[in-house]
């Protein structure tokens, strides 16, 4: 019989913790019945995204950051994503180095995950892992994303509030900055502000929110915060631009609004996922779909109409049943 | 879908000795073969290892050590793992290690000690050989 990680997590066992992760990450079946029962004991974390280009210093701030909220009193769950290797798989993963505090500390759980193919900056179960986290009683949930580019956003589907890390000294990397990465921040750090350049990015960044919100006036001006993580400076600000997102969110409504959102999106991807995972695997579990292929190739048939008969048998299979 | 499953190694480096780049290299080294490492960085206890292992549910633990401090770190390490119900976790050591030592801490429940030198390929097969089948 499959253990119950689920009672097991609910009743704070960080073992149990452990393996249901391990079950998410590898797309393990037995992990579903799990997350069903700990549904209702979630939602009631705090999450916080940092982002930013590869050595910006986000494992140095999540480290300061989870300190920061220990000393609130608060419990902190860390979930550290990094690369894996398109060519042989492995990965490695780097991030702890740098929390290396908290990890006899019972109120901080990390858990390194490597992106195992998935695109978008984190890992595929990486909204799951947070929910563990979350039911497990975690106040705080900080999600490091592999260091990006410039695309790779998916944490602001995760995230309550999400923190750009830029350095200085990038060259002009305010300019090249396509549109659509400055919006992701509800706050900026603009770390290793021990280097020369910082307050001219600062300033650079200001302007650009100034300029932006000419265009299309926002509810919320995200701070720019200067920090030297090494030296934990400009933590204090940086936990106060934190507290003042999180007012605006409440008091307007749209910490709920946000969350709904999310909701409604992750739910119909889910469904997207299981009607897709059923229907691959029927149609290349009885060969059909080779021959399909086959006659596509062939230009016997064309792909647009198999697409439009293969879900409508399904569709019509699934009323029937 | 045994595919998705990965060698999940924690590489640690107990001990007061302040050079990693060894144990970086390590770390590259099993990446390349597939597993999915996690580098602890320098200066871990026993009690830190032990719980960076169960948070991420390792496979395997790995420890290098080159301060000769190997007699008590890596007893004390497996006596933790005990105490925290790790037992299914496969500890292997490597550096710089006498070998009148082996015997000991084979006994003490690691289960193989890499000297220097040894091809990183042979120390990747015995993971693979021996660590847990995952359920
Ligand atoms: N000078 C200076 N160095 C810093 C600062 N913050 C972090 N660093 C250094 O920058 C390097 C990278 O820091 P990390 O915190 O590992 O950066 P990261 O963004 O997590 O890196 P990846 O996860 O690999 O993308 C380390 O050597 C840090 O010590 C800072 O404020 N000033
Ligand atoms: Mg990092």
């Amino acid at each position: 019989m499959a253990p119950d990680y689920a009672k097991e997590v609910l009743e704070g066992s960080p073992r149990a913790v452990a393996r249901l992760i391990s079950w998410l990450e590898d797309e393990d079946e037995r992990a579903y019945p799990c997350m069903e029962a700990l549904h209702p004991h979630t939602g009631k974390a705090y999450i916080i995204g940092i982002t930013g280009s590869p050595g910006a210093g986000k494992s140095t701030l999540t480290d300061k950051v989870t300190f920061a909220f220990r000393q609130r009193g608060l419990t902190v769950g860390i979930v550290a994503i990094d690369p894996s290797s398109p060519f042989t798989g492995g990965a490695v993963l780097g991030d702890r180095i740098r929390m290396s505090r908290f990890s006899v500390d019972p109120g901080v759980y990390i858990r390194s995950m490597a992106t195992r193919g998935f695109l978008g900056g984190l890992a595929r179960a990486t909204g799951d892992v947070v929910r563990v986290l979350d039911a497990f009683g975690k106040d705080v949930i900080i999600i490091e994303t592999v260091g990006v580019g410039q695309d790779e956003v998916d944490v602001i589907r995760i995230a309550d509030a999400t923190c750009l890390v830029l350095v200085p000294g990038l060259g002009d990397a305010i300019q090249s900055m396509k549109a659509g990465v400055m919006e992701i921040a509800d706050v900026f750090a603009i770390n290793k502000a021990d280097r020369p350049g910082a307050d001219q990015l600062a300033a650079e960044v200001v302007s650009r929110i100034e300029l932006d919100n000419q265009f299309k006036p926002k509810e919320w001006m995200p701070p720019v915060v200067k920090t030297i993580a090494v030296e934990d400076q400009g933590v204090d600000a940086l936990m106060a631009a934190f507290d003042a997102h999180r007012e605006y969110l409440e008091s307007s409504g749209k910490f709920i609004e946000r969350r709904k959102e999310r909701v409604r999106e992750e739910t119909l991807r889910m469904i997207h996922d299981e009607l897709f995972r059923v229907i691959r695997d029927a149609l290349v579990s009885n060969g059909r779909l080779d021959g399909l292929v086959h006659e596509i190739m062939e230009h016997k048939r064309n792909p647009y109409a198999i697409m439009r008969e293969t879900v409508s048998r399904w569709l019509r299979a699934s009323c029937e049943r | 879908m045994a595919s998705n499953r990965k060698i999940k190694m924690v590489l640690a480096k107990p001990g007061l000795d302040g050079h990693d780049r060894g144990a970086k290299l390590l770390a590259r080294i099993f990446a390349e073969a597939g597993m999915e490492v996690v580098y602890t960085g320098l200066r871990q206890t026993p009690e830190m290892i032990v719980e960076t292992a169960l948070q991420e549910d390792a496979d395997v633990i790995g420890l290098s050590s080159l301060s000769g401090v190997h007699n008590y770190f890596f007893p004390r390490i497996v006596e933790v793992m005990k105490e925290k119900g790790l037992t299914d976790v496969l500890v292997v050591g490597g550096g710089i290690i006498p070998t009148e030592d082996v015997p000991f801490l084979k006994q003490s429940g690691i289960a193989e000690i890499f000297g220097p030198g040894t091809p990183t390929n042979d120390i990747v097969d015995f993971i693979r050989g021996n660590a847990r089948q995952r359920d």
